[in-house]
């Protein structure tokens, strides 16, 4: 008997996974025009272009897992199943915001549905994913923690800490290096003693190094899919390279200018997004069924974007609540 | 019945209290399962509770408090030792911008009942690595609880309390008085935190004392009671929540204020204590505050320099006698 080899996974995911990257790039497009527009304050880490990584793994996840990300996590945030209208509205520093407006861009969390934060400091949140899973392995909840983070965290402390602790107690995480090959302004190769910033240090931890391409949703998909039930089944942690490219500049307007202009040309070429639909169309997704997702996906931002722009903005009542669980800030009597 | 037991006895039997009643309690840190702690803290919580729940980790600070946040934030109450305080700061990081804001940030979504102990203070000839006082490091970062107890009966009672709270608590312990013995009730035994404990009372003075300037203060109330001054001694046991109510109730009997800081002078807790009471009891004041503190230096090893460096029950004697005189 011929088995063929389907790679992949089935339609139904496949477009699932498709709305997800669309969802995360359409959210983030209208971020970015909101800070433009001067109503998305502070700053903003855009993940445009790395989509395929936060779909992948979001699709391939329990619904009680759990997600740790960076200030670069709107997607991942989004995608795991934050309200889009009061993510929206935490950027603009409302009260009905995930975080009633203290959190801002940098730390968007929803914890009703798993994502557990998103952390600001280099490498902070890979212990902390750590502790997370240990404490499913101790309380036998069967979840796994998945931790996202940029090829700059591989040269922080806190990563080799992270993964030692985590192998030695055989944890289950899995660690995802987001490479977009820059930092912030310095690309990633320059200042790192191997090749491939995560993939090339899994050995000395006993892992193994797989390296992904960030860009290929299906990849992703699959290579999570295996890390993530290896680590349900008690096989331990797991670190992930996926490879990928952002379309923008770091933070904010950041032009990006340090980049080439030749290799800024060729990822552009392999958005994800466009790739996938075209991939998508070439397995059988008509074009109706993929223009009513992209169709669905432009009234769901426009309510979002609605919703948070008219959200209510926060009254200074809620400013010294929630230091303590009692819900208030009273350090002495 | 009561029982004579050491502060380092305390600690193993304020642990096993709250392991025995709660099994989401776990104990992680460097050398504290097998070895049963490098100050003997910790000493048979491994054969009571196991290998799961008394956990060695590798000497890695950072991982050892990420872990324990991220397992308070998925149902664990985990404790965590940090073997000497100084070594705080190779985590620094995970405490302050961690694991004390996050609730803040999330507006209340993630709590974190979660306690780190760690050795604290000078007094045994360690150097400037090994002894510092870091108390004002955890009390100055808002979202952190900060308790340091003096006697055996406080680290136990205070322990339970730490270990209950929903908030994050970084429980200081001290180094000087591991070996000192102290009266402890048979049973169950839980405190509140941010609850001052007035040690002794005398209508001339108020000393407000911490950990192991708490013995100190008491010895020398002894003193100056012989030279017929009388001091009311306030072991504060908290840092925050801070009893401000029994500090300025005592200022108020007594209209004379002395801080035994152990920590270096610069922003040491007294100096906030001594804020408060400038703004809320100054009518209260016969005379100047004066803070008794180690002076703004890295400790020295050396015995005869270390005594001369952090305040001495002599010290304290001299200055209240001087101030009153
Ligand atoms: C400990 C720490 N050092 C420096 C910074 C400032 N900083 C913010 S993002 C960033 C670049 C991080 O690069 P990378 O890990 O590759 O993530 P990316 O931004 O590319 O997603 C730097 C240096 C920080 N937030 N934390
Ligand atoms: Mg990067």
């Amino acid at each position: 008997m011929n088995v063929a080899v389907v790679a992949g996974p089935d339609l139904d995911t496949r477009l699932r996974i498709y709305r997800m990257m669309l969802e995360a790039r359409r959210f983030e497009e209208s971020a970015h025009q909101m800070f433009l527009e001067g109503l998305v304050k502070g700053t903003t880490h855009l993940g445009i272009g790395q989509e395929a990584v936060a779909a992948g793994l979001a699709a391939a996840m329990r619904a009680d897992d759990l997600t740790f990300c960076t200030y670069r996590g709107h997607n991942h945030t989004l995608l795991r199943g934050a309200p889009p209208g009061r993510l929206m509205s935490e950027l603009l520093g409302r009260s009905e915001g995930v975080c009633g407006g203290k959190g801002g861009s940098m730390h968007l969390t929803w914890a009703p549905t798993g994502a557990m934060g998103s952390y600001a400091i280099v490498g902070a949140h890979l212990p902390i994913a750590v502790g997370a899973a240990w404490a499913a392995v101790e309380r036998g909840t069967g979840q796994v923690a998945v931790c996202f983070f940029g090829d700059g965290a591989t040269n922080i402390g806190a990563f080799h800490e992270a993964l030692n602790l985590a192998v030695v107690w055989d944890l289950p995480v899995v660690f995802v290096c987001e490479n977009n090959l820059y930092m912030e302004y310095t690309p990633i190769g320059s200042v790192t003693a191997v090749e491939r910033p995560a993939a090339d240090r899994a050995a000395a931890y006993g892992l193994e190094g797989l390296l992904v391409d960030g860009n290929d949703p299906d990849a992703m998909y699959e290579t999570a899919s295996d890390v993530i039930a290896r680590a349900r089944a008690g096989g331990g942690p797991s670190l992930v390279e996926a490879v990928t490219y952002r379309h923008g500049g770091h933070s904010r307007a950041d032009p990006g200018t340090y980049r080439p202009d030749e290799e800024v040309r060729q990822w552009l070429a392999r958005d994800p997004i466009p790739m996938y639909r075209a991939r998508l169309a070439g397995a059988g997704a008509s074009e109706e069924r993929l223009e009513e997702v992209d169709q669905s996906v432009e009234a769901w931002i426009e309510a979002a974007v609605e919703e948070a722009k008219a959200a209510p903005e926060p009254t200074v009542d809620s400013i010294a609540t929630e230091v303590w669980a009692d819900g208030g800030s009273r350090w002495r009597n | 019945m009561a029982e004579l037991i050491t502060y380092r006895e305390a600690v193993a039997r304020a642990l096993a209290q709250e392991m025995e009643r709660d099994d989401t309690v776990y104990l992680i840190g460097e050398d504290v399962a097998a070895a049963g702690g490098v100050f003997k803290t910790t000493p048979g919580l491994l054969e009571k509770f196991g290998e799961r729940r008394v956990r060695d980790t590798p000497i890695s600070e950072e991982a050892i408090i990420g872990a324990v946040m991220g397992a308070a934030m998925n149902g664990l109450r985990p404790v965590a030792e940090i073997m000497f305080s100084d070594f705080l700061a190779t985590c620094w990081d995970l405490v302050a911008n961690q694991i004390a804001k996050t609730r803040y940030m999330t507006d209340g979504q993630v709590a974190l009942p979660l306690v780190i102990r760690t050795a604290n203070g000078g007094g045994v000839r360690f150097g400037a690595q090994h002894s510092q006082s870091l108390e004002n490091w955890a009390m100055s970062v808002p979202g952190l609880k900060v308790v340091a107890p003096s006697t055996p009966r406080d680290v136990i009672a205070l322990m339970a309390a730490s270990v209950r709270d929903p908030d994050p608590v970084i429980f200081f312990e001290h180094k000087g008085l591991f070996a000192s013995r102290g009266e402890v009730p048979d049973g169950e035994l839980v405190g509140r935190l941010g609850e001052a404990s007035v040690v002794r009372s005398g209508s001339d003075a108020t000393i407000l004392a911490l950990a192991a300037m708490v013995p100190k203060a008491r010895q020398a109330a002894d003193e100056l009671s012989a030279r017929g001054i009388e001091a009311t001694v306030v072991d504060l046991r908290c840092l925050v929540p801070l009893d401000t109510r029994t500090i300025l109730s005592t200022v108020a009997e007594t209209g004379r204020v002395f801080t035994v800081e152990e920590n270096p002078r610069l922003c040491g807790w007294g100096a906030e204590v001594v804020s408060i009471i400038a703004e809320e009891a100054f009518y209260d004041l016969d005379s100047p505050v004066v803070r008794i503190t180690t002076d703004h230096i890295p400790l020295p090893a050396s015995d005869i320099l270390e005594d001369a460096t952090i305040p001495s029950v002599a010290r304290i004697v001299d200055t209240v006698t001087r101030s009153l005189d």
